[in-house]
């Protein structure tokens, strides 16, 4: 299936951002998921959705750098040419992991150093990277901690004195500012009640628009799909079932499961 | 009475191996010594052994001196900077014992300086070598818990954590607080915890023309500078690297460039600054220079009258 026609802004850059071919990652006899392939272009954003232990969040961390993939291969394309990520050095991937592209934990505590402050965990990928100045480092975190709504006068709390929606939004402001192409997303908005929801989503909206990023969101929310996705992926067993652009995988649903998944959501 | 001499009725085999570690062990550690100063900054891993000595106490850097100490050596040994301490008088007398060194008080004198937490105010010179007894080695320890991640960290001079921590100290309190132990980058490649040395002495580490080892008894680790190595203490442009400084000189010498100890002398609240490096006051006080209480503390003993 070829989808570039359709994103006619995204048809200048000539080739994918992220390509994966025949991904399958096993835990001994028991399938995590089982034979992914797509194509992710700059600027796209890719929704992977499925009940919980389809396989959504391995296949997001075989993705991330996180866990070597069994079988296939990732292709991330940062400069020229194509990388196959588990091919080069872990040094390489590792220095990929905190440039090129950023993951968001469906657990604040997960990607937020919890006994840092706010300023210092925004800047530490600037420190990653050899800033040594501390005004501009702290001027930066001032300017991402604004962007996700975050008011300048917490810059030295630390996240534990945060509630869960501003460490969530803390925590993707630690990721982006570096200006990653690429994004992953675990369940952004999990745990969070529907209000602070709705606002983060409204952030990450701007957000991947204004910068361009492409993005993959693992959840389970079909809401949060249609709202932040172009693209669909429904995954069951470890396999992916169906995929296509979001308000067709949502509004025509074919494979069974998928029409099962789109008539359990509850409408109010 | 030196006790690698024979035992009594037995004429062929000693009580203890010269400088008390048997030969393999030194070997060992001569290895590890010879890699760590190929790899300035680099923590090379040794077998530590039991001393006689609790853990904590300067093992590693006994370790060291025994492995280097010859019958040509005089060692010098201080404990914050102090050569009459216990712990530097009780590791004196251990290798005047095992290994029939030459001791002094003299740090121009000495060829082997063992140390905890200070480097001696005299400029060392080529040709002498300074041990540090060393708690920690691993100046990311406290940032990031994970030995195999720390190792990768190294490898692959990944740092910025260690900025964060400077990040966070001025954040907090407008200047980087940390005042011992307090991080350094050699050779443009590894960052090193320098041992607990008051972040004053780290200059004196830079492009020294003696050679710097460290023993970490504990940790099992060594690691070592060779003479003339870069050592850049870590900051940020717009915070420059400081070292503390004293609104008044030493009260015994009148020494104002010497790293001074507060010292609290009465229940009144009255203290007084004094040099941490006990032979360098006395030098100085044999020299002629006088502080604003030296006449006080020799009246009441605390410091022997100058002999000159």
């Amino acid at each position: 299936m070829t989808l570039h026609a359709s994103f006619p802004e995204t048809a200048l850059e000539p080739a994918p951002l992220l390509s994966v071919v025949g991904v399958s990652r096993f835990y001994g006899e028991r399938i995590g998921c089982a034979d992914v392939s797509f194509d992710l272009w700059p600027g796209e954003v890719l929704g992977i959705v499925g009940e919980s232990g389809s396989g959504k969040s391995t296949l997001l961390r075989c993705l991330a750098g996180i866990d070597q993939p069994d079988e296939g291969e990732v292709l991330f394309r940062g400069g020229s040419a194509p990388l196959d990520i588990y091919s080069v050095p872990e040094q390489e991937r590792r220095r990929l992991m905190r440039t090129a592209w950023g993951i968001v934990h469906q657990n604040p505590r997960d990607g937020l150093r919890m006994d840092v402050s706010a300023g210092g965990n925004v800047g530490e990928r600037l420190m990653d990277r050899g800033d040594r100045h501390y005004g501009q480092i702290r001027e930066r975190a001032l300017d991402w901690l604004a962007r996700v709504e975050i008011a300048g006068s917490r810059i030295d709390d630390r996240p534990r004195q945060f509630s869960g929606g501003m460490q969530q939004r803390l925590q993707i402001a630690r990721v982006l500012v570096s200006e990653p192409r690429l994004v992953f997303m675990d369940e952004p908005t999990g745990g969070l009640d529907v209000s602070v929801q709705a606002r983060l989503l409204d952030l990450l909206r701007v957000l991947v628009r204004d910068l361009g990023l492409a993005a993959i969101i693992v959840t389970h929310d079909l809401a949060v799909a249609r709202l932040l996705t172009d693209r669909l992926m429904v995954m069951k067993d470890g396999h992916v079932v169906e995929q296509g652009l979001t308000d067709q995988v949502l509004d025509d649903p074919h494979h069974a499961y998928t029409q099962l998944l789109t008539s359990a959501v509850l409408s109010v | 009475m030196t006790i690698h001499q024979p035992l009594p009725g037995d004429d062929t085999a000693p009580a203890y191996n010269y400088a008390y570690l048997d030969e393999q062990t030194k070997r060992m550690i001569r290895r590890a010594l010879l890699k760590a100063v190929a790899v300035p900054g680099y923590q090379v891993p040794f077998g530590s052994r039991e001393m006689p000595l609790a853990r904590g106490w300067g093992t590693g850097g006994i370790q060291i001196t025994a492995a280097i100490i010859g019958p040509e050596d005089t060692l010098k040994v201080i404990d914050q900077g102090a050569d009459d301490t216990t712990n530097a008088v009780s590791i004196r007398r251990f290798f005047e014992k095992t290994a029939d060194a030459r001791t002094t008080e003299a740090t121009g004198e000495a060829t082997i300086i063992q140390t905890r937490h200070r480097i001696p105010e005299a400029a060392l010179t080529a040709g002498q070598v300074i041990v540090y007894q060393v708690p920690q080695p691993e100046p990311l320890r406290k940032l990031e818990p994970r030995e195999a991640e720390t190792r990768k960290m190294h490898a692959w001079a990944e740092y910025g954590l260690m900025q964060v921590k400077l990040y966070e100290n001025i954040a907090r309190f407008g200047e980087v607080t940390t005042t011992y132990d307090y991080p350094v980058m050699i050779n443009g490649r590894y960052i090193m915890a320098p041992s607990p040395i008051p972040k004053f002495d780290n200059p004196k580490m830079h492009m020294s023309p003696a050679l710097q080892l460290f023993g970490a008894g504990r940790e099992k680790r060594i690691y070592a500078l060779p003479p003339h190595t870069s050592v850049r203490s870590l900051d940020f442009e717009d915070h420059p690297f400081r070292i503390q400084s004293w609104s008044e000189p030493c009260a015994l010498c009148a020494a104002s460039d010497s790293y001074l100890d507060e010292v609290v002398i009465d229940d009144q609240g009255k203290r007084m600054f004094v040099c941490s490096d006990s032979h360098f006051c006395e030098t100085r006080r044999e020299a002629g220079h006088r502080g604003a209480m030296l006449g006080d503390a020799t009246a009441s003993g605390l410091v022997e009258e100058s002999k000159s």
